[in-house]
């Protein structure tokens, strides 16, 4: 059994590096599709033939992509991240801060969100049919059609230009105490933690109530087992594959996905610095973006399949 | 703004502020207002409003904020590169200039202590004495021929390579002065040198991010894309800043940077969309500053292809476009109506004497028919890349589809469109940033071998005046050769300006001291230094 596991992780792992090889030339091909390149968008307007060709040349931009692309991967292996086309900066210097903060955003509404949504959907599957049931699936379907910047909008425009309680941005570099955190962190983790808590709600309530309707909780129930120990011992353990999954899913969207949060309250995250490498067609910053975002999303997908693996009883 | 009057929106308080600082007196002011109907009694409410913003004395302290529209990783600090408004406002804030242009479009000395010349080729610039940089190295001729010549290294990437090609010779005189030879002789060196992008760095200097110039902030924090940060400089040559810090960052949503500002997070939103004017009525303790400068949006038809190449074409757009209501709809009355050429009234030499084309469907449609192009359906390219196009395009599609032209408007996306549609479709908007002398917009848009010669416009006298001009000392000489070469590119040039259009920024009332600039928005981009903050 254990060896069946251990090959079922390692093949895991292999897929998980496979799909970051083809993600890696993917993007660089679609970037190379993209109209322009870096020197014409530098120097937009002001560009004479000369001038690009000039720039072109200082920044090697002449060479095939392919020889491009592999000095890129070839820095990669080396933990050289390469130089950002567009202001000659190191990306490791680029993306130090920015991925600090984003994932400052992300663990802040992981930690709201997560606890959040397990208990709403536990206890909605446990009180199933109830009034509180009820109130809970409305209120996380009505969350789940409006969409983002509604919610990110509506909350500045009423605490911050009318209470004025909050400031509008989250400006990272003005916490100096925990009240700070709490002022500049508020309506950005409150608005990502209504986005992706609906979804882990759902998906809780939907595998708990599954597993509750299975013939060995009902063994359980007549054993005469206690309703918190029915639902903890007995059915959680079983419910916890799709569980994890649907928070992996929800959580690897606080990694790139928040553009629109990042952009409502200006805060300095990846996601912004990868749209802004997108429009000066910088080419080593979109990959290195690009394959954060990937390892991110295959990590958390991989050790939530692990999990799965682990916990399944059968397996084990 | 407590003081509200029916039918008058902030646009007016803004057109009134403007008016009182190019001088206007209050009975002038008066009569104006009066002409228009507005009350007697609100009118002088108006007007002392108004004449409160504009008088009041610096103080000193308070940390400045202040958010702009536009910000990458591409932002720098090396003012060769500086492409956009962020860099601008950091530039200016950070280095000096030799010479900067005041509100009346005339230059003025910065770092430098006098430019002459006897023949308009050979120039003898000499340096104010006890300038420092940051880091504690004098100013000297040297450091202004090395931030000169860079200009023309092709691997800089200077924005300015080719207006920095003229100047062919350096030669440092002594430690404060120097020579710069031009190729050919051009009276207007003085004014160039007022560009953002000639901007006085240290001699040697290859890493930029630290910023090190001689300007009223020393840069403290800057992180492309995010923010920058610079102190007051002690050592500052002129009169030190009024304010302790100045943070400066670009919110790129419209509906975050004024919400920003309304909840107080900042001092000063730039370029607010003449459409979100609206959210600022009613609200206490903010004002809107407007700049005229030049910017423009055009209307391009190119004379080498069809259907421009014919004459009567052209001539029946140019009555075609409904220049008021472009200003009174695509820019809801932030604009001033223009008159075919790119001289705009905020330029010295602006030809005040020529008139735009009246509006005329009647005429237009007569040259119409006269080019047989009525029935047939024709192209405009328009986008969200240049500002208000897709609006001035819509106005123009509306007039010419009720005498039987049909312009079939096609609506192109931002990304690529410099590149792809921008002096390469048949008729097509562009967008032109302010410039500060007729002869750089002129050599850049209309001299027959210009680089971006919107509408292939081609004429050897034109050629000739403009190099005419150039060498020319004689102020009043230039001038009337200037009006003359505006006439001929609003009568002759396949480029229609129906407007200027007047940049917006928002302000709280805590902000005093900005004023206009001939140079673009924030005064300039050089505000930071000039203005300050109350309790």
């Amino acid at each position: 059994m254990r060896k069946q596991v251990s090959s079922l992780v390692i093949r895991r792992l292999l897929i998980a590096l496979i799909t970051l090889v083809i993600v890696s030339f993917a993007v660089f091909f679609a970037t190379a599709l993209l109209p322009g390149d870096t020197a014409t968008i530098l120097l937009g307007q002001s560009a004479t033939p000369e001038a690009i060709e000039g720039l072109r040349n200082a920044m090697h931009l002449n060479d095939p992509a392919i020889l491009r692309f592999l000095r890129w991967i070839g820095g990669l292996f080396r933990g050289d991240f390469g130089t950002s086309y567009a202001n000659n900066v190191p990306i490791a210097d680029l993306i130090r801060g920015r991925f600090a903060n984003t994932m400052k955003l992300a663990g802040l509404t992981a930690a709201v969100s997560v606890p959040l949504a397990l208990t709403l959907g536990i206890t909605a599957a446990i009180w199933r049919g109830t009034l509180y049931d009820r109130f809970v699936t409305v209120a996380t379907i009505g969350i789940i059609s409006v969409p983002e910047f509604m919610i990110a909008t509506l909350a500045v425009l009423l605490f911050a230009v009318y209470l004025r309680w909050l400031p509008a941005l989250s400006l990272t570099n003005e916490i100096k105490s925990f009240h700070d955190l709490l002022r500049v962190y508020a309506m950005p983790v409150v608005t990502l933690t209504f986005g992706v808590s609906a979804q882990m709600i759902r998906m809780t309530r939907a595998a708990v109530v599954e597993t509750l309707n299975t013939p060995y909780v009902e063994m359980a129930l007549l054993k005469g087992a206690s309703r918190s120990r029915l639902v903890l011992k007995h059915a959680l353990p079983n419910a916890l594959g799709p569980i994890v999954n649907s928070v992996a899913l929800s959580l690897s969207y606080l990694l790139g996905g928040v553009i629109i949060v990042e952009t409502i309250f200006n805060y300095p995250g990846i996601a912004k610095l990868m749209v802004d490498a997108v429009s000066t067609r910088d080419l080593p910053l979109i990959q290195t973006c690009a394959m954060i975002f990937c390892v991110g999303y295959l990590f958390l997908i991989t050790a939530a399949d692990i999990i799965a693996v682990l916990s399944n009883p059968r397996l084990r | 703004m407590s003081h509200k009057t029916t039918n008058w929106s902030s646009s007016d308080d803004a057109m009134v502020e403007s008016a009182i600082r190019s001088g206007a007196s209050r009975r002038d002011l008066l009569k104006l207002m009066l002409a228009s109907g507005v009350a007697l009694t609100a009118a002088s409410a108006i007007v002392g409003r108004a004449s409160e913003a504009v008088a009041a004395t610096p103080v000193k302290g308070g940390a400045l904020k202040a958010a702009g529209w536009s910000s990458s990783t591409a932002d720098t600090l090396d003012p060769a590169k500086a492409s956009l408004s962020t860099d601008y406002v950091r530039c200016c804030s950070f280095y000096n200039r030799l010479t900067f242009l005041d509100k009346a479009g005339v230059p003025q000395m910065e770092l430098a202590e006098s430019i002459e010349t006897s023949d308009a080729q050979s120039w003898t610039i000499k340096l104010k004495k006890g300038v420092t940089f940051h880091n504690g190295k004098d100013l000297t001729a040297d450091d202004v021929i090395f931030s000169l010549k860079r200009h023309q290294d092709k691997a800089t990437g200077s924005k300015v390579a080719t207006i920095a090609a003229q100047m062919t010779g350096f030669r440092a005189v002594d430690k404060n002065t120097l020579e710069v030879t031009l190729a050919s002789p051009n009276a207007d060196l003085p004014t160039i040198l007022s560009m953002h992008h000639f901007m006085i760095v240290a001699d040697g200097t290859t890493d930029f991010s630290s910023g090190n110039g001689t300007g009223a902030f020393k840069c403290k924090q800057f992180e492309p894309g995010v923010r920058s940060i610079g102190v007051r400089n002690p050592n500052y040559f002129k009169e030190s800043s009024n304010v302790d810090s100045f943070e400066f960052f670009a919110i790129q949503d419209e509906n975050a940077r004024i919400n920003a500002l309304l909840s107080g997070d900042i001092h000063l939103a730039a370029a607010i969309n003449p459409r979100s004017v609206r959210l600022f009525e009613g609200v206490n303790g903010f004002t809107l500053s407007t700049t005229t400068s030049g910017t423009y949006t055009d209307l391009n038809i190119r004379m080498d292809m069809a259907p421009g190449n014919n004459r009567d074409f052209v001539e029946g757009m140019k009555y075609l476009v409904n220049r008021q209501q472009i200003v009174k709809s695509a820019l809801r009355g932030f604009g001033v109506v223009g008159n075919d050429q790119p001289v705009s009234p905020a330029n010295f030499f602006h030809n005040a004497a020529l008139k735009p084309k009246q509006f005329d469907p009647e005429k237009a449609k007569f040259h119409f028919q006269k080019a047989g192009v009525l029935g047939q359906s024709i192209e405009v390219i328009t986008s969200d890349a240049a500002n208000s196009a897709i609006d001035m395009a819509m106005i123009v599609q509306a007039t010419a589809a009720q005498i039987g032209l049909k312009l079939d408007v096609k609506r192109v996306p931002t990304d690529g469109y410099w590149n792809n549609y921008w002096l390469k479709a048949p008729i097509h908007f562009g967008n032109i940033n302010p410039r500060p002398t007729p002869d750089i917009l002129f050599s850049l848009l209309y001299k027959s071998d210009a680089p971006w010669n919107e509408s292939r416009y081609s004429s050897e006298k034109f050629d000739k005046m403009l190099i005419e001009a150039r060498g020319a000392l004689d102020q009043a000489k230039r001038r009337e050769i200037y009006n003359d070469m505006q006439i001929m590119v609003s009568e002759e040039a396949g480029t229609i300006i129906p407007a200027y259009i007047s940049n917006v920024d928002a302000i709280t009332d805590k902000l005093k001291g900005l004023e206009p600039n001939p140079l673009g928005g924030m005064m300039g981009y050089a505000f930071a230094e000039y203005i300050w903050l109350t309790a």
